[in-house]
């Protein structure tokens, strides 16, 4: 690492040496992280398809393989598809308009991979270890609703329109819940850098995480990402009964397929974000000999798998809600519940040393 | 010249053009999303001015919320821009009025020399590990706390009007209630009765 910074510094002088030397290396970094997570994305689309089978007593996808080899039979199936995407043709209606609708994927895949600069993978494994980590996920992720609203507009349909109607309303209602359930994260951490909510909930075992103490929150979080990312039973954006297919009921080829993959990433960034500020992120569940022997690495992946698979357990179970529902599960239960958990949260942090310590289960401190 | 200044450059043309953009584009949703990237692009400029926290705010409320709600209602309505058009020379006077006031302050801002502005010193870049957030929340809530509060019930009663003017009862409204739906009982609604089954002739 040091010999190529002196190699850069000695081709470009001193002052762009160092610029563009980081710049090369960020760039390493950040298709370290896209790459794995694109791979990632196409699985869990596979995983999807095989847990929901499962689950309706069906077999999923179980013809594609590589190289003709039995035991893999399925797993190709990912791949394929994606070649498939590929092939076909982007269809750009007569009446749309061509470079809003052409913008609008790109504009939804955008924000879904840069709010994966901030997340901590280990403890030194993390791309941009900013101090105002938590805000800018909660700015990222709050972007993705423009290329929803986009396509529907620029799509000239009346479905798609009514899909991206619906799917703003919903976003910006549980965005405020997401937040309020983050502030109590904070509260707890008094720190926004993700590293640091992690490093707070070190202890003993997982009685530290912030899952005990702030379990509506959890609830509360977990439920406004599944509506945060459309997902079913949320996902009257898409809704294929009422409205075909809501936003991208236009398109078609790779642009529709960006959409998936911005969906899925999505999916894959709230089970990360759970897993990091609620269920103690790379941390082992107890801190003992044999799950000590395992990488934190891993122990944040086997979080995140479990997080998805409520994800797809959620589909398979739950029928789709009304819009109404949506709406006041939202803004009369979420919110009510969030705000009376600061309220509550902070007045106990508030409470002198000497009261805390009588407390009979002291799962806050 | 610099990496930042570079930075500062194109950020700055970015949002010259996406300004100028917002006013003159004719399709009122363009013009909306010529705003967003100004915003965009004006976050980008405070990250430079190690602004984090007033950056990502401005991203998160104004980006975020402010203008999806902003696109929404520009989006649904059928605007009739001949119409739009027909106020201009009446309001031309106030708008030439609020354009000289800002030119005379920015060229207090630029002609600064003449201002005594060198009195103010140059910031002086912070460590690494300084905490933005941190700092601004400790100004907030201990000495601007009054002036904080304040805006805050500015902001409450601003609420409190915007739901009272439009909230309305509607007598001929059916949508179910789902506090009653949950509270119902089997009891309530279906009556258990043993039959005697037939005999077979």
């Amino acid at each position: 690492m040091e010999n190529i910074q002196q190699q850069f510094v000695t081709m470009f002088g001193t002052e762009w040496g160092a610029m563009l030397f980081s710049l090369a290396s960020n760039m390493i970094f950040i298709f370290a992280i896209v790459i794995p997570l694109l791979l990632g994305v196409a699985y869990l689309t596979f995983a999807e398809r095989k847990i929901i089978a499962y689950m309706q007593i069906r077999v999923g996808p179980n013809r594609v393989t590589f190289f003709g080899i039995p035991w893999l039979r399925g797993w190709g199936q990912p791949i394929a598809d994606a070649v498939k995407a590929m092939m076909k043709e982007i269809i750009v209606p007569t009446g749309a308009n061509k470079f809003l609708f052409i913008l609008a994927p790109v504009l939804t895949i955008m924000p879904a991979l840069a709010a994966w600069a901030v997340i901590p993978f280990s403890p030194e494994l993390v791309l941009a270890d900013i101090n105002a980590g938590l805000l800018y996920i909660l700015a990222m992720t709050s972007m993705g609703i423009y290329g929803i609203i986009i396509a529907g507009w620029a799509s000239n349909s009346k479905y798609a329109f009514i899909g991206a109607m619906r799917s703003a309303a919903q976003v910006v209602s549980y965005e405020l819940a997401m937040g309020f359930a983050l502030v109590c994260v904070l509260m707890m951490s008094r720190s926004l850098n993700l590293g640091d909510i992690v490093n707070g909930q070190q202890g003993n075992s997982l009685l530290n995480w912030y899952l005990i103490p702030l379990f509506p929150m959890f609830l509360v979080y977990l439920i406004s990402g599944v509506a945060e990312t459309n997902r079913a039973p949320f996902d009257v954006a898409e809704g294929e009964s009422e409205i075909v297919a809501g936003f991208h009921v236009d398109y078609s080829g790779m642009a529709f397929t960006v959409f998936f993959l911005a969906e899925y990433s999505n999916m894959i960034l709230v089970a990360t974000l759970t897993s990091i500020m609620f269920l103690g992120g790379w941390l082992p569940p107890v801190d003992m000999e044999p799950f000590t022997w395992i990488p934190g690495f891993i122990w944040l992946l086997l979080k995140i798998a479990f997080i998805l698979f409520f994800f797809l357990w959620f589909r398979a179970t739950f029928p789709r809600y009304r819009y109404d529902q949506i709406m006041r599960l939202g803004w009369k239960i979420f919110i009510p519940i969030t705000l009376i958990w600061i309220v509550l949260l902070g007045s106990i942090m508030q409470l002198p040393e000497s009261i805390r310590d009588t407390f009979p289960l002291n799962i806050w401190f | 010249m610099n990496f930042q200044d570079i930075l500062f450059y194109i950020f700055s043309s970015i949002l010259i053009v996406s300004a100028l953009g917002v006013i003159t584009v004719r399709n009122p949703v363009y013009s909306a999303l010529l705003l967003v990237l100004a915003f965009v692009t004006c976050a980008g400029l405070w990250l430079l001015l190690e602004a984090e926290f007033l950056a990502i705010a401005l991203v998160l409320v104004y980006v975020g919320a402010v203008m999806v709600l902003f696109l929404f209602v520009v989006m649904m309505l059928d605007i009739n821009l001949d119409r739009l058009r027909e106020g201009f020379w009446k309001w031309f006077p106030f708008g030439a009025v609020i354009a000289l006031i800002m030119v005379a302050e920015i060229s207090m801002v630029l002609m600064g020399k003449y201002f005594g502005l060198e009195e103010i010193p140059t910031p002086r870049p912070q460590d690494a590990d300084y905490s933005n957030t941190r700092e601004l929340g400790r100004l907030i809530y201990t000495e601007y706390v009054y002036a904080f509060e304040l805006a805050a019930v500015l902001l409450l009663v601003a609420m409190v009007t915007a739901i009272a003017l439009t909230l309305r009862q509607r007598e001929d409204k059916r949508s179910p209630d789902p506090s009653r739906q949950v509270k119902v009982r089997k009891e309530d609604r279906i009556r258990m009765i043993t039959m005697p089954s037939e005999k077979k002739d």
